[in-house]
């Protein structure tokens, strides 16, 4: 009976295992990888930071990823005033949904907004950001695999070139651009690293201490139990 | 060392002249006789309460950087939500809290649940305890209320959605509904007014009837004495002194045996703050990560797991009644199925308690009607239009599962008094 009960406890996670449809490509774990992580601010500031906010982001947080105040401002800062600010911008909202017909999301937790259960946040954003393709029936003249008749153009597109989408549904590049392929993917890599960071800059921190609470929790188990068998040595 | 003493029993009876400490203590804790057969399903009340005060706590240090306030700030994000992310960042150890309070939410009703099902398995509602039970039921309630309160706060898409779709519920019932659910809201759509009074509800008035609850639940407990796992009253063979034979003082046994119960609790929390603070999607959703936009409805809008087996129950209704739309029926049968647990000390007739001397009539039903909990509450989380292994629709599963979970109850008075009952032990049992 237990088996039985057990079979079909399980049944439902397998059944919805079976569910899933859309296919994401697995973004690269880079969330310890410094070099990574500010070569993706880098790109962030300079090819997203235009339209896109990530107001809830001081700039002087990115020493988390071993930059200097002196660093951040001298490279990173381009609107801002001080390092303590959080990373604004300039268009008004109003325009920006006139020009789009969406306003463009703030950006800082958007590594988390996009977890599902196909797959990551950070996997769901290096898909997206791979499988933008030619479209002329677009405003734009862009279209996405991951997110249909998306608002945003290729923002990237000088990197990556253009890419059209055959019969197949499979996307093509016919135009290459400034980097190649392998490039572009771990240039997508870096920058979505960096923004799964900036969806939780305290993520790594928080695991570390993790470990340290569980150990400290295991030893104060054993005088627990002890201190247990002591009192109840007498029942029986 | 004797002055010392003479000092500290002087104190001692100056307080007892005036409150009665002494007798409290020894009525709660120290003479508060336990049966000393408490297996692994006694730790959750003990643990029920440590997370209530993990969620005064850190609740309080919530609210000293929270803001419920749905205008939006200059970068267009509702100020609520991005007050939350401000306490994630900006406020020290912010994070740390906040992940201990919505895991904690999760938490709360894991350990509840658990706490109820031992309650069902050795019969704790029936006979002198269906106060103890009843006021169990308000505090289950209250959590209800508390935690569907508190969802709104972060102010994210799920928050608004989920608050629209059950605040529209109300407008089911008929005649007064439309202008209920307008009076619940404070306005046509969920909004700024539908936030402040919501955190009022969240931050005062529901955590007040929870505590004053839990207060009577533990008097009521400590008026009857604790049932045990073989379901027999220790109070039926006392010593000379009145003491119970198989009683033993909550404290220090109990006591010690809970900070065991407590530190094991305490690792498992802590894997998920620490190292799944999302829960997988389950505890805090990912669609929650959006702010509030009442302009963009969510594909798939569905409440948190602890509400996902009720939320089937309500869309497994699917047939209108004596002219009343299909919708209040299941506002109906959700709200009849979180009620029903209350008459649960008049339906069950069985001659025992425990379900160690049970027969095989309970054993399957039971546990036939938990995996049904578990399917229904699973369900609750899918698209109505889901299929089990992409083929066996799911919406028909819930259906005859939510028959089978109001079966169960109204046909209680007759299995459990068919049913073969072993005989019970005249002491307790050390298994």
């Amino acid at each position: 009976m237990k088996k039985f009960l057990t079979a079909i406890l399980f049944a439902p996670i397998l059944a919805f295992a079976a569910g899933a449809t859309l296919h994401l490509d697995s973004a690269p774990d880079k969330s310890n990888d410094m070099a990574a992580l500010q070569n993706g601010a880098k790109i962030f500031v300079n090819y997203c930071l235009n339209c896109h906010s990530a107001s809830y982001m001081r700039y002087n947080r990115l020493q988390d990823i071993g930059l200097t105040d002196a660093q951040i401002k001298d490279n990173l800062m381009f609107t801002a005033e001080k390092v303590g600010e959080p990373m604004k911008i300039a268009m008004q909202r109003a325009e920006a949904k006139a020009w789009f017909g969406a306003g463009p999301p703030d950006l800082t937790i958007i590594a988390r907004a996009r977890a599902s259960e196909h797959g990551s946040g950070a996997d769901w954003l290096y898909t997206y950001l791979r499988t933008f393709y030619r479209d002329e029936s677009r405003p734009t003249g862009w279209n996405n695999v991951v997110f249909e008749n998306v608002g945003m153009p290729h923002a990237l597109w000088e990197l990556q070139g253009e890419q059209v989408m055959g019969s197949d549904r499979k996307l093509a590049l016919v135009k290459p651009g400034r980097m190649k392929p392998q490039e572009y993917d771990a240039m997508v890599g870096d920058l979505v690293a960096y923004l799964k960071y900036m969806g939780e800059p305290v993520g790594e921190f928080r695991k570390k201490l993790g470990v340290i609470v569980l150990i400290f929790l295991s030893v104060i188990f054993v005088f627990a139990y002890a201190l247990k068998r002591e009192y109840w040595k007498d029942i029986h | 060392m004797s002055k010392v003493n003479a000092l500290l029993q002087g104190t001692l009876n100056w307080v007892d002249e005036r409150f009665p400490l002494t007798s409290n203590w020894k009525a709660h804790l120290a003479e508060y006789y336990a049966p000393k057969n408490f297996n692994f399903w006694y730790f959750f009340g003990s643990l029920a309460m440590l997370v209530l005060v993990i969620q005064i706590v850190t609740g309080i240090f919530l609210t000293m950087h929270y803001k419920p306030d749905a205008a939006l700030n200059a970068s267009g994000v509702p100020v609520a939500f991005a007050s939350v992310e401000y306490i994630m960042r900006d406020v020290s150890w912010g994070w740390l809290i906040r992940y201990m309070h919505s895991t904690g939410a999760s938490a709360f009703f894991v350990v509840v649940y658990l706490h109820m099902f031992r309650g069902l398995l050795y019969g704790s509602y029936r006979k002198p305890r269906e106060l103890i039970w009843l006021f169990g039921i308000g505090i289950f309630l209250c959590l209800m209320g508390e935690a569907f309160f508190g969802y709104l706060l972060p102010w994210g898409q799920m928050s608004f959605w989920g608050a629209q779709v059950i605040v529209n519920l109300f407008s089911a019932i008929p005649l007064i509904g439309p202008d209920l659910s307008i009076w619940l809201r404070g306005d046509y759509v969920v909004g700024d007014a539908t936030l402040n009074r919501f955190f009022a509800f969240h931050v005062i008035a529901m955590p007040l009837v929870l505590i004053g609850l839990v207060g009577a639940h533990i008097i009521a407990l400590h008026e009857v004495g604790s049932n045990n796992p073989d379901g027999i009253e220790i109070k039926k063979k006392k010593d000379a002194n009145g003491v119970p034979l198989d009683g033993i003082p909550f404290h220090p046994y109990y006591s010690v045996k809970d900070i065991v119960g407590v530190v094991v609790f305490l690792f498992v929390f802590s894997i998920v703050v620490f190292f799944m603070p999302e829960g997988g999607g389950y505890f805090l959703e990912y669609n929650n990560f959006f702010p509030a936009d009442p302009l963009v409805t969510p594909p798939h809008i569905a409440p948190v797991w602890y509400f996902t087996p009720y939320y089937s129950l309500l869309r497994a209704v699917t047939y209108p009644l004596f002219g009343i739309d299909a919708k209040f029926w299941g506002v109906v049968a959700m709200g009849a199925g979180t009620l029903i647990f209350a008459f649960l000390p008049w339906l069950d007739r069985s001659p025992v308690k425990s379900i160690r001397y049970r027969g095989p009539i309970t054993k399957w039903l039971l546990a036939v009607w938990v995996v049904g909990f578990f399917i229904l509450g699973f369900l609750g989380t899918k698209d109505p239009a889901y299929k089990f292994f992409g083929f066996i629709p799911g919406a028909p599963v819930a259906q005859l599962l939510s028959v089978y979970y109001f079966l169960f109850f109204l046909t209680m008075p007759i299995w459990s008094s068919l049913d073969r009952c072993k005989p019970e032990p005249d002491r307790v049992t050390m298994k």
